[in-house]
Parts: C-alpha cells; structure tokens; sequence
C-alpha cells in the first residue's frame, strides 16, 4: 500500500528540525526558506501547523504545467518536477492552494519528492508529528483517537449512573 | 567577550553611550541539532558593573545568519527610539516611535505587520528596558529571554527598542551529508538520556519534583529550604493548563509549556513557559504555593521584559525585610510584604517594571543600589553575589554547587559554573573520568569540587559561543555530547579541526577574559563570597542528608585557592601574566571595532 506523509498537528513542538533537516538534506545548506516543508505559527496562540506539498491525486500542478513536466512517481507516489522540461513558469506555485511548491535563492522550484520513500523530516521529528504510514491505516487511527476520547466521556457517564 | 574587554575603557557607566552591545551567533548556529538557535548578547552590566552577558535561544539567532551576519556590534546612541532591520546582507535603522511604550508581544507583532512578513524573528525590549530597570531583558518570541545581567537595560538606554531579521541566504557546511548523519546522532544521544524525555513532557519544571522532595529549594527567601505543602507547584500540575510543549529552533527536547489560563482576574492567557527558574521566583520564595500565581507572574515579566529571577529574588528578600522590620509600612507605602501575599507579588511586578513609588524605583536598580539605601542590615538577607540575586537553589548541603554562584563572573548564576551531575551521587570512578582529577562523589564533600566547577565553566563558556543549548550538554543530563562531539561538529561545519584539550583551552580563554574585565572593574577575590547567611545559619529541614548543614568558611576558602590554581590565576584571583601569555590573549585594543 502506498505511504503518505501524515501530520499530527497536535504534537508539533515548532522547533523547525523538519526544515533545516529538508534544507540541508536537499540543498546541503541551512536555509529554512529553501525547505520543502514549512512549520506555520500562529505564535501568540501557540498554534504550530507544518505544510508541505499534499502530493493530490488530482494534482493541480500537474493540470496547470504547459509543459507536462509534473510526473507521478509510481514507486513513492510523490509528483516529481522533471528539470529538463520546467521552463520556470512558476503557474505550480501560483495555483497550488497549500503553497506545496516554492522558489529558491537560484529560481528553481522546490517540492517535496518525499526523498524518494524515506523522508528526512520524519527522521528528524523528535514528537512524532510527521510520520510516514500506510494510507489505509490513517483513518484507522484516528478513530482509534477519537474513541478513546467518547471512551473518557462513557466512563464519566457510568460513573454517574453508577 | 574579547571585543568587549578590548573596546571598553575601564570605569564607563553602562548606561553611558561609550557601552557597546554585543550580538553573537556561534559556529553551530542553524545546524539541525541540540537547539541551534541560540546566540550570546553581551555588554557592561548595569546590574553588577561587571561583564554583561546572557544566551538566549528562539529563533532569531538562524535568522540573523540566514540575512548574512554572524555578529553585531552596536555603538554609541540613537537620539531617538529606532530599531534595527536586518534583511539579506542589509541592515536599515528605522523609526520606533510607534513601538516605544509597547509590551515585548506586541512590539514583535507590529514590526510584522509593519513589513508584511509574519516570519520576521525579533530581539526587543519591554517597557522595563525602556524605564531602565537595571535587570530588563531583551526577549523573542513568547518565552524566550536573554535574561540576566540587565541587557535590556542597556538596549534601553541606547534608544533602541528591537533588532529584526529575516534571511533567506545559506549557511553554508564543510561536510553537510555528514554532518545530517551526525546531527541525528547527536539527537539520539540528547533524547536517551531521561531528564531530556522527562523534561519534553513537562520542562524544567521536572527539578522542582526532586529539590523540593530532599530540600535544596530556597522558600521564604532563604528561611527554609523546602516548600511544605507544595503540592500545587508539582511539575504534573501543568497539565491542567498545557495544550502541547513547544522547542527552540533545532531542538529535539521541546522543554517549554504553551499553557492556557481560562479563569482568574487576567485570564485569559496564552503564554509559554514557566521554567523552573520562575516557580521559584514567583512560588516558593515568596511562598506563594499555587500554580496559577506562578503562570500570571510569568506571563507578566515576559510581557513587561524583565528578568524573573532577579524580580523575584528582589521581591522575596523585600517581604524578608518587611517581616523583620527593616522596611516599614511608611517605606513600602502601604504594600503588604507578607509571605504568600499573590496579590502584592503581582502588583511589585508591575510597580517596579514602571518604577511606580518609592520601594518599587529602588528595587528597580538591583540589590547593589537597594543595600545601599536600605542600610548595612538588610545585607545580611540578601541572596546574592556580585550584585546579581542567585537562584532560588539552596546549596548550604552542596558545596560545589556553592561554589559554582560564587566564582560566576556574572553575578550569582547556576548557568555559569554549576556541577549540577553532582547531585546525582554518581560513582567516584565515572565522575573522576569526566572531570579528569580526583574527587568525591559525596555532593557533600568538598573534595575535587573546584575541579567540576572550573571544568562545568569552561563548558558553558564554549557551549554558549557554539550556539547551541547548555541542557543539551552534560548539564543536567550526564551522557550528553561534550567537548568530543563539539570537535566533531566544529570540523563537519567549519572544516577546522580541534582537538579536546584545545576547545578546553578555548573555554579557559574565555573565561579568562571575563576574569580580566571583571578584574579591571575593581572585582577580586572579596567578590567571589557567599551570602553570610550559608555560613552561619543551618538549612532546617529536608532530609537527613540534606538537613543541618551549613557552609564552613575554611573550607569554602580553601575550594576557593584550588579552584584559581586549576585556572591559573593568582590568590587574589588575578589571571597571572604566564596564564594570560599561555591563552594569548593580547591586552591592546584591536583595529576590528
């Protein structure tokens, strides 16, 4: 089953490991503006949601790019910008509604290719707000999340009736 | 260090212009590893008249390297409010006006909406550096603060009200692949010690649980050591009013509370914090035994800019003169001094921020200023050394730790010089490998404990330079990287290679310096004492070990004289000309200011 890049909002800390680890891992310099990943705060209300590239299976980058040059790989599932056909237009990053792809210091796009199947950012996520993991598990964890919270709630309820 | 020992003629008033104020990222600023994200502001203390110098972590200090600079040196004096923006490779000096008066939040909010860039990292003073309040601090972010020694104050009196930054430019490694694998590596080495899992589920506030349960925790401003009762100051407490931890930048640990307060007269509240330092500054000093005080106290100093400890150390020592008579009703203008007194501690915070009445004006200028207009007795109950109030750590039972506040170049200061391992009563052999010299592994004894406090200062001293985090060193947690994986790290960022005894030499340089500056000012050994109070009174309660012992003052001289020699500075505590010849280190003022 294909993996995808699942994030916990609830446990990100905002330390940024993510974003330095995806800078130098890609550019091989520290350079949070140049990272494929983005932890966005709401600072005065300790809101921390980290965004990235969705990689949609409608991709609108994909429909938008007059050169087809956004490809799926069929391996990890990540859509892949071939260089040699990017002709700089920049209509990925104006019509993608996550800000999933970016530019960097030297004009080129920057996307997540979810290095190649082992994401670096998962590695360097201390609390476990990103994780890689079988699609079809997702929601079978967040089930189990949000059960164990009604589970709260019907003891308080035995209790009562108790 | 080096700049401000060769730059500043001695004897300047720190809040003249002639001051400089100095903002330094360190070589691993910016790695993906033991929060990187912090640099060293440093100055003349207008607390202490000695060296200025506080770290501070957030994230400003990547940012002010991702726009191009390492370091700034700020001069002279601006005739009215401004503040410097920094942005890739420029550095403009703009109109604060429309910031001067405006909380620490606020103040970084509008400079965002001022640029349109809500990424935007910010140092910035509060109302107290603008009021000169000699222990203002310069703050970023919600909680973090370069908090000792007044450097707000300092910012303050050059009319400057924040530094901002935003970058996009790279720093650059000599061996990035490398260094990704090693930077992991050094994650797992942080995270499999427990008081770094420990403290990433409830922050500093994990040590309350063990000083207050043995009794090496400063109540009543020094009358007690423990804190009876104190069960609402417990670490598990915050998870009433947590919604998740939050890190610095490059940290793995997260040490810090984003906390919630719904209910009670300045509800509501988002804040982060509190660390350690402030549930005792705001709880058991003042004997103030509920959680929530402690959260609206923190919430305030971080708000106002000013420093939580020296706050409430200064209004924990008040409440002791106020019980004994020194300070009058007629003196504090009607304020209730009494212990456990929420209101009155909350009121202080906001009194001395803006030097409202007489009491709060004096506390305003530190302990030095207040002993001076509070009489020769009111010394006696002052918790402090240099000037600079100590934590609220009692180490009667704990000579090395006592050593530690006094020999601090800043004033009293568990960030300085503190063994803080030795608590754990660790086997003789491992303490000794550390170390490298014989010791006691009895955190009573006073044997081979000036070797953990020299070798703990050079530590600090060259942890703080790197960059990174000092409880990602062996501070609290003991099989943390040090000086092997430092070299290592230096040699993937830089390409330099160094080897241990060479960074240790580092770390003697400067803490050598700061020795000299100090000296220069007319500090010596007279000024590396304890309060009279930990030799002549007895800690009594805690437990066995704990309780009954006091300082003894031969021996305490002695630790003293092995402790300048381990350094290699004279009795007097002066660096002789063979150390300062050996380090290097050239008296004449460079050409680089």
């Amino acid at each position: 089953m294909q993996k995808i890049l699942f994030v916990d909002q609830e446990k990100c800390t905002g330390c940024r490991l993510c974003e330095i680890a995806c800078s130098v891992h890609h550019e091989r310099v520290s350079n949070t503006s140049r990272a494929r990943i983005h932890i966005v705060k709401w600072e005065t209300s300790g809101l921390y949601v980290p965004m990235f590239c969705q990689q949609c299976d409608t991709p609108i980058c994909e429909t938008v790019c007059p050169m087809n040059a956004v490809k799926r790989d069929d391996k990890t599932g990540a859509l892949l910008i071939n260089k040699d056909l990017c002709v700089g237009c920049k209509l990925c990053v104006m019509f993608c509604p996550f800000g999933g792809v970016g530019i960097g210091k030297n004009r080129e796009i920057l996307k997540c290719d979810l290095c190649d199947g082992d994401p670096i950012c998962v590695k360097f996520c201390i609390p476990s707000a990103l994780q890689y993991i079988d699609a079809n598990t997702i929601n079978l964890r967040k089930k189990r999340v949000a059960a164990g919270r009604l589970t709260e709630l019907m003891k308080k309820l035995l209790d009562v009736s108790l | 260090m080096y700049l401000l020992y060769n730059h500043l003629p001695p004897g300047i008033d720190p809040l003249s212009s002639e001051n400089i104020l100095l903002i330094g990222t360190g070589l691993l600023t910016g790695i993906p590893a033991l929060g990187s994200g912090r640099c060293d502001i440093a100055a003349k203390s207008p607390l202490t008249g000695g060296i200025g110098d506080s770290n501070i972590g957030g994230f400003f200090a990547p940012e002010l390297r991702m726009a191009g600079f390492d370091h700034l040196v700020i001069t002279g004096k601006a005739e009215k409010p401004v503040y410097l923006w920094i942005h890739d490779e420029e550095i403009e000096i703009l109109d604060a006006s429309y910031l001067w008066g405006k909380d620490t939040f606020k103040t970084q909010s509008l400079i965002r909406s001022e640029h349109g860039d809500e990424e935007i990292k910010s140092l910035v003073i509060g109302p107290a550096g603008e009021n000169l309040v000699r222990f203002a601090n310069i703050r970023t972010g919600m909680k973090n603060s370069a908090g000792r020694t007044g450097m707000g104050c300092v910012m303050g009196s050059k009319n400057l009200k924040a530094i901002a930054a935003k970058g996009s430019l790279d720093i650059e490694f000599a061996n990035p692949i490398e260094l990704l694998d090693y930077c992991k590596d050094m994650i797992e080495m942080v995270m499999k010690n427990r008081y770094s899992r420990a403290a990433s589920k409830w922050g500093t506030l994990v040590i309350y649980s063990a000083t207050n349960t043995t009794g090496l925790i400063r109540t009543r401003n020094f009358q007690l050591n423990q804190l009876e009762q104190g069960w609402d100051l417990e670490p598990e407490e915050m998870d009433k009013y947590t919604i998740g931890m939050s890190g610095c930048f490059g940290c793995p640990v997260s040490c810090r509370h984003r906390y919630v307060l719904k209910e009670g007269a300045f509800a509501p509240i988002f804040a982060e914090g509190p660390e350690y330092t402030s549930l005792g500054a705001f709880g058991t000093m003042v004997d103030c035994k509920n959680m929530e005080t402690v959260l609206v106290a923190n919430h305030l100093v971080n708000k106002y800019g000013i420093d939580t400890l020296e706050t409430g150390g200064l209004i924990a020592w008040a409440m002791e003169l106020y019980e004994k008579g020194i300070l009058t009703e007629e003196m504090t203008e009607g304020l209730r001094l009494e212990w456990g007194n929420e209101g009155v501690v909350l009121e202080l915070i906001k009194k001395i921020t803006f030097r409202e009445g007489t009491l709060a004006n004096i506390l305003a200028d530190g302990f030095k200023v207040a002993i001076d207009k509070f009489g020769e007795e009111s010394k006696y109950y002052a918790i402090e050394v240099k000037g600079m109030s100590n934590l609220h750590s009692d180490e009667r039972p704990t000579p090395s730790l006592a050593l530690g506040i006094t020999t601090s170049t800043r004033g009293a200061d568990h960030l300085r010089g503190r063994p803080a391992i030795d608590l754990y009563g660790l086997p003789k052999d491992f303490l000794e490998e550390i170390y490298g010299g014989p010791m006691s592994s009895d955190y009573r004894s006073y044997d081979g404990k000036p070797r953990m406090v020299y070798w703990q200062e050079l530590l600090y001293a060259v942890t703080d330079s790197l960059g990174t985090c000092k409880f990602q060193t062996v501070f609290l947690a003991v099989h943390a990287p040090k000086w092997k994986e430092f070299t290592k790290l230096i040699k993937l960022v830089s390409g330099m290679e160094y080897t241990v005894p060479q960074l240790m030499e580092i770390g003697e340089r400067i803490y050598t310096i700061e020795r000299m500056f100090n000296n220069r000012e007319g500090f010596s050994r007279k000024d590396d004492r304890l309060p009279e109070r930990y030799f002549k009174e007895a800690t009594p309660i805690g437990l066995p070990r704990i309780k009954d012992r006091k300082m003894d003052k031969e021996k305490f001289e002695k630790m003293l004289d092995e402790y300048y020699t381990l350094h290699g500075w004279d009795e007097n505590g002066n660096p002789t000309e063979e150390t300062i010849q050996k380090l290097g280190i050239i008296k004449e003022q460079s050409q680089i200011i």
